[in-house]
């Protein structure tokens, strides 16, 4: 089961010229994987994602979601993914029950209503009307209309933009669920936390191409990419070596952090010098990332 | 679910959303009930010139309102929640499910049907009971053909109207720009023996009027034989026609506006 390929996706290009969205993306997704699609606001995550789900019309390159190419396909297709859109408002007029029993009729074998309501930590809202649920509320509606049809392949545009920690931390936990149940999942989000803390693997997205793509502990080369040095010198001291200033403080990067140190200190010994805040540490992904999608395209 | 049982599912659900929502229940069913009760009071017991004879303005007022109140149910409802929810990205959502077009199309077109109906034994119902307005019953197999042919036409005016707004909020201007110049030309407010020769030639263009003159000939007691207005059902079936072409080729499940 895990060596099926869920999506395979080669050489996507969509929109033309000047608005040139997504230029050659290529990358698959294992089957019962956590795939999360990491980039800035504009990067063209939205846009893939809703050409896998059979929303948007690609130029060029070869796509298969559950082995379908999502633009042309079935019904019986349909049901085997659940969309969580970036963007859409629930029923304002009908209770949290009624929508998801609206939604189950939709499909050939749904979950019960109540499991669907359970998945999404619902149990105790499904008689309150669609208009009056909180952000955080809704975005689990979203999910459980995406989970009662009981698919295979679920996507998650953006699960928690503009959500409270407390929010974001229970959404987090409710996804981390839904793995336990063996469903492939892919995800788009600007946040690295949230890659990092749900995806098995993540691609990283910038100006519609991949720049690069890894496991969260090996992302951009993150476990060779040497460690991060930092400190603030004492007012006018002239500090040999190749720092960056940031603020007060001095920053290097190296692959060799025991020769730059050694060097520091000899340098801070000689003159009688003492650096209270030093500071030795690895590459967090958050570095990583911000490299990836400050370099050129 | 499949078939009809797919179909009486969308429908129930969308009646549903309908009878919670306070504005188009407003708007839909209590509006023509007031103007009914208005003109009524206003112009009780004077009478209307039609086509050379006299009838009660309250047997005018009956019909003419119900033609009111069957475009506010399948057109000005519909559009309003077709191009919400095609904004909102509600219809976007379900068109990501296995559920066919053509369910979540009839099920917003028999609530509005329904909703149809409704209206028209709550009209000739107050209409009966408070100005003793009756319904010959000769006739009611032709005013029952007239709310279903004029339901079901403005259906798909409504879905082809529905692609020319492009955000929620613009619906309602939109909407009331149109339709309520049609109410005052097509013989609805003002009866039609007051309005110029060619402006109710203008009106005779939209359907609007044709719904109206169908149930008014209805209930013109006047009326000879079992009433059914051929001629303008079937003009509202050629706007049906027309709309269902313009909405198949233009109908858009995901947000325009943004």
């Amino acid at each position: 089961m895990t060596d099926e390929l869920a999506i395979d996706v080669r050489d996507l290009r969509m929109g033309y010229g000047p608005v040139e969205a997504v230029r050659g993306v290529s990358f698959t997704v294992r089957a019962g994987e956590v795939f999360a699609v990491l980039g800035p606001n504009g990067a063209g995550k939205t846009t893939t994602i809703e050409h896998l789900e059979g929303f948007k019309e690609r130029v060029g390159g070869e796509v298969r979601v559950l082995g379908e190419d999502p633009h042309s396909a079935s019904r019986a297709w349909r049901g085997r993914i659940g969309v969580v859109l970036q963007q859409s408002s629930i029923e304002a007029e009908l209770t949290v029950r009624e929508l998801v029993e609206l939604y189950a009729g939709y499909h050939a074998h749904p979950l019960p209503v109540a499991e669907a309501l359970a998945l999404s930590g619902l149990s105790d809202l499904g008689d309150r009307r669609g208009g009056r649920l909180s952000g955080g509320q809704q975005r689990r509606v979203d999910v459980a209309l995406a989970l009662i049809g009981d698919p295979d392949l679920v996507f998650l545009d953006e699960p928690t933009t503009g959500f409270d920690p407390a929010a974001r931390r229970a959404t987090w936990e409710m996804i981390e669920g839904l793995t336990g149940l063996g469903k492939t999942i892919v995800l788009t989000t600007h946040y690295l936390e949230e890659a990092e803390r749900l995806a098995d693997r993540i691609a990283v997205i910038a100006a519609g191409q991949i720049v690069a793509s890894g496991t969260p502990a090996t992302l951009g080369a993150r476990d060779r990419g040497g460690s991060i040095i930092s400190f603030t010198p004492p007012p006018g001291a002239a500090v040999p070596g190749a720092w960056t200033p940031d603020g007060a403080k001095l920053v290097a990067t190296t692959p060799e952090p025991l020769r730059v140190l050694a060097d520091l200190a000899a340098w801070g010994l000689a003159q009688g010098i003492e650096l209270g805040d030093l500071e030795v540490r690895g590459r967090s992904l958050e570095d990583v990332y911000l490299d990836l999608v400050s370099e050129p395209a | 679910m499949t078939g009809l049982r797919l179909y009486a599912h969308q429908t129930r659900f969308d009646l549903l959303t309908f009878s919670r929502n306070r504005p188009a229940l407003f708007f839909t069913v209590l509006l023509p009930v007031i103007f009914l009760v208005i003109f009524a009071t206003v112009f009780g017991h004077d009478t209307v010139d039609v086509g050379g004879h006299k009838i009660e303005q309250t047997a005018y007022y009956v019909p003419s309102l119900m033609a009111l109140a069957i475009t506010s149910a399948a057109l000005q409802s519909l559009v309003f929640a077709v191009v919400s929810q095609r904004e909102r990205g509600i219809l976007k959502r379900r068109r990501a499910t296995p559920v066919p077009a053509a369910a979540l199309i009839a099920g917003r077109s028999l609530t509005a049907v329904t909703v149809s109906f409704a209206n028209f034994v709550v009209l000739a119902l107050i209409g009966w009971v408070a100005y003793g307005v009756d319904l010959p019953g000769r006739t009611l197999p032709a005013t029952l053909v007239a709310v279903a042919v004029g339901a079901a036409s403005l259906c798909c005016v409504g879905y082809a109207f529905s692609t020319f707004v492009r955000t929620e909020e613009s619906a309602t201007p939109i909407l009331q720009a149109t339709i309520l110049p049609l109410y005052f030309i097509s013989g609805i407010f003002v009866p039609d023996d007051t309005v110029p020769g060619w402006l109710s030639s203008v009106a005779d263009v939209f359907p609007i009027r044709h719904l109206g003159k169908a149930l008014q000939q209805a209930y013109d007691p006047a009326t000879t034989g079992a009433g059914f207005a051929w001629g303008h059902l079937g003009i509202l079936a050629a706007w049906g026609a027309a709309g269902l072409v313009v909405a198949a080729r233009r109908f858009k499940w995901t947000p325009q506006g943004r």
